[in-house]
């Protein structure tokens, strides 16, 4: 494609854009429509909880109550602290200071790791142990000395209830799971040196990326674990 | 031929007639990978273009056997069952694998970079990887078809797709859902292409219109598609896991599925006319030799309907059981979306009226969607207003509204572009004669189609069964009748199209004498970078003077 490539000058200026300004504008423009679609993909979610919330008040009382608020909000401390080292390692990236940002990068991803990790041996395990998962495995254990209290729940709703909190704090996982493989990627291109203070769009980007999730579970930890 | 001067100079590009140059984007490079890893836009709308004719191919083949069998009022060799399955079929592939990418996909990918004065779509690389996403989209759809089908209907109501169904919904979810990100990668390109890559002295009131359409559907599909991809979703949970997020019997509520799913599928079909009024809009101006009469309102209406289009999905829900008070808000929504549509259309009329109106295929085509959309429009106002819709909902005047915006406003659009940017396109000119009378076979085959399918569901005949009551036959036989003369119609272009591909001659750059950066700055076939130099706008869109001469 060597023929294409009108920047020989330039190798970080792709043969269509013009100036590498606009080659920023554009990217950064393509990030935020990104996001853009990102909240409405998890506002649908959002929508059926508001809905079901409202139909089935007591199944959600009951049902956050099993939820164990202190393994959640330190979940959300160790999401937090993620939050802060992605923006100090945006900020290493922009000031060029190359290992900084690689420490960064991987506090981020270990702490994010952690998080992954509580929630699956301290939450969903748990659960699904104690038949507490919606649908055709649903059959909560009265022996159960945490979750025993939903086999005598009466009424309806409480399986959708956990529906939506396996969904929705399913799919913000998987967010981070895919965080996980991109935040991978970086730090090998950092220790490569590919990016200094004149190119880190992507860690810019990255960090976008990484607190939009974020935000996402500031939302899901007081709707699921702090119903009252 | 091609070296003659057939556009009399404009003030940005005096006196210039290219004629085809040596090395262009189809003959650069000739191996398969050259395609297939192509980041030309051009070449990946061309890769659209492609799959997606054989999607159409498909869609119709359903369609066929439907009609027949409908010809009479039993059931002859389709029995309820395999009916459902070919009706469905015969939705999901038109819908989105033909209409949903038809002009963006094909004709926006090709024709906005060139428009606009670029290299390329911002993003080449993630054009190329919604092509693969809608190609494993597709493959899904053919599995789907290989293991036995669907039958849910393109709605995928629930319950009736979560619990009942015993065909592929869990497959078909997946396939909305990942067909769904080739159209929201579509969009995003788009709107960031529109933003930032425009030519200098291009500014937003400068843009062809067709740009702003496809602004606005870029929008909606930014905006729109994520919620269906979440919806289906979750039918497809509720497959695997056995769980009632939309089961009553579950807990769960079958209308907010429909809300859900109506909340995109509403502004989906502006995704499926938004473009072909961008196409629309090019053809009228350039064979009525006139400005597009109120262009800013041409334009702003494309962003009005985008932008109301997103208020309006409870129409659909009259008879769901929603409250009296939003069918109300609906419907008078519904009203108001109606409004910038058809400031479009008195505002084309007005460019014939004023305008040196010739009769080029093309123009026949637009003229004609100009007609269709009109009837399909109005009889979406019937059905937008809670009375009439009662009766009228789930008959068959609904089948016939969505097709005349749909076949007769998308489809009609979509060929008009095709015949208008061909010669851009493939560098040569296909014959007049028969082109043209393709354009009037498929009008009058679509007419003969559909209108019937007013009057029968005018008067009470459900949509979506197989057999149906003897009473309604002599609309059936019409319609069955006038979708032969249709398909007809619609199979001619590909033997004069693909004729002249072999043995047209060369086009020149601008046989139509038309206005715009891709006639005026660019050769037949573009070169692979579109432009030798980036061009330079000092003035209006549709500079028509009245002069320009036609060649063809
Ligand atoms: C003037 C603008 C329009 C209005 C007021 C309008 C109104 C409506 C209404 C009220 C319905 C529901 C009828 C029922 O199910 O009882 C409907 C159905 C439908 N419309 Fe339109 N419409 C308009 C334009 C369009 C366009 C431009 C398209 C597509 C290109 C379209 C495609 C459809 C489809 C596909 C359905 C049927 C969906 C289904 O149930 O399968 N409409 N329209
Ligand atoms: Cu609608």
């Amino acid at each position: 494609m060597s023929s294409l490539d009108s920047h020989a000058d330039n190798p970080y200026l792709a043969h269509h854009f013009e100036t590498e300004e606009q080659q920023t504008e554009s990217c950064t423009l393509g990030m935020w429509l990104f996001l853009a679609q990102e909240v409405m993909f998890f506002g649908g979610l959002f929508l059926a909880y508001a809905i079901y919330r409202s139909l089935y008040p007591e199944a959600w009382s009951a049902g956050s109550h099993t939820l164990d608020v202190v393994v959640g909000g330190i979940n959300t401390v160790f999401l937090l602290l993620s939050s802060f080292t992605m923006a100090m390692g945006v900020y290493y990236a922009q000031t060029g200071k190359q290992k900084q940002l690689a420490l960064m990068l991987l506090a981020t991803l270990a702490l994010g790791i952690t998080f992954v990790t509580v929630k699956w041996f301290f939450e969903y395990a748990p659960k699904i142990e104690a038949g507490v998962f919606p649908g055709k495995l649903w059959a909560p254990n009265p022996a159960n000395h945490h979750y025993g209290q939903l086999a005598f729940f009466e009424g309806q709703g409480l399986q959708m209830f956990f529906l939506l909190y396996f969904v929705m704090t399913g799919m913000h996982a998987l967010h981070m799971i895919i965080g996980f493989g991109i935040l991978l990627v970086l730090i090998v291109m950092t220790m490569q040196g590919k990016f200094h203070a004149q190119r880190y769009l992507p860690i810019l980007f990255f960090g976008l990326y990484w607190h939009f999730v974020d935000i996402v579970w500031v939302f899901l930890f007081p709707m699921f674990y702090l119903v009252s | 031929m091609s070296t003659e001067h057939l556009v009399e100079p404009s003030a940005d590009f005096p006196v210039r007639d290219y004629g085809p140059p040596r090395v262009h984007y189809l003959n650069w490079r000739h191996t398969i990978a050259s395609w297939l890893l192509s980041r030309d836009h051009k070449r990946i709308g061309i890769m659209y273009l492609v799959s997606i004719s054989i999607f159409f191919v498909v869609g119709s083949l359903f369609a066929a056997i439907f009609r027949l069998e409908l010809l009479t009022p039993e059931g002859d060799f389709l029995q309820a069952d395999t009916y459902n399955k070919f009706f469905t079929l015969h939705g999901v592939v038109m819908i989105f694998f033909f209409l949903i990418p038809s002009i963006p996909a094909v004709l926006g990918n090709f024709l906005i970079p060139l428009m606009i004065g670029a290299k390329d779509v911002a993003f080449p690389k993630l054009n190329l990887a919604s092509w693969y996403i809608f190609m494993v989209g597709g493959t899904i759809g053919v599995a789907i078809i290989l293991l036995g089908g669907l039958d849910t209907g393109w709605t995928f109501y629930t319950p009736l797709s979560s619990s009942y169904a015993n065909t592929h919904v869990f497959l078909a979810a997946m396939l909305v859902f990942i067909t769904g990100f080739s159209s929201i990668l579509t969009g995003l390109n788009f709107l960031v292409t529109i933003h930032k890559m425009r030519a200098p002295g291009l500014t937003w009131f400068r843009l062809p219109l067709f740009i702003w359409a496809h602004y606005a559907t870029s929008v909606i599909q930014v905006l729109g598609t994520p919620v269906l991809a979440i919806t289906v979703f979750l039918v497809g949970i509720e497959r695997i896991w056995g769980v009632g997020i939309f089961d009553p019997a579950l807990g769960g509520d079958p209308i907010l599925f429909q809300h859900m799913f109506w909340f995109y599928s509403h502004p989906a079909v502006y995704i499926m006319i938004l473009p072909g009024m961008g196409v629309i809009s090019e053809v009228i101006a350039c064979f009525s030799r006139n400005r597009v009469f109120g262009y800013e309102f041409i334009a702003f209406s494309s962003v009005a309907i985008a932008i109301i289009g997103f208020l309006v999905w409870g129409h659909h829900m009259y008879v769901s059981g929603q409250s009296m008070y939003a069918n109300l808000v609906f419907s008078l929504l519904t009203m108001l979306v109606a409004v910038p549509s058809a400031i479009k259309i008195f505002n084309w009329t007005a460019t014939l009226y004023k305008g040196n109106v010739i009769w080029e295929t093309p123009m026949l085509y637009a003229v004609g969607f100009i007609g269709l959309f009109g009837i399909g429009g109005g009889t979406g106002l019937f059905l937008g207003t809670t009375g009439l819709d009662v009766p009228l909902h789930d008959t068959y005047f609904v089948v016939a509204h969505f097709h005349y915006v749909m076949v007769g406003g998308m489809v009609m659009a979509y060929l008009a572009g095709i015949h208008f940017w061909w010669p851009k396109i493939t560098g040569k000119m296909y014959a007049q004669t028969p082109a043209k009378i393709s354009a009037i076979v498929v009008f009058v085959g679509f007419n003969f189609t559909f209108f019937p399918q007013f009057l029968a569901g005018w008067n009470g005949m459900p949509r979506r069964y197989h057999s149906y009551n003897a009473d309604f036959q002599i609309w059936n036989v019409l319609s069955t009748a006038g979708a032969t003369v249709l398909g007809i119609g619609f199979l001619m272009p590909a033997f004069y199209l693909g004729w002249s591909l072999f043995f047209g001659k060369d086009a020149g750059s601008n046989p139509w004498g038309a206005r715009g950066l891709e006639w005026e700055a660019c050769t037949s076939p573009p070169i692979p970078h579109n432009f030798e130099e980036i061009p330079v706008v000092t003035q209006e869109a549709y500079a028509y003077t009245g002069e320009e001469t036609v060649s063809v």
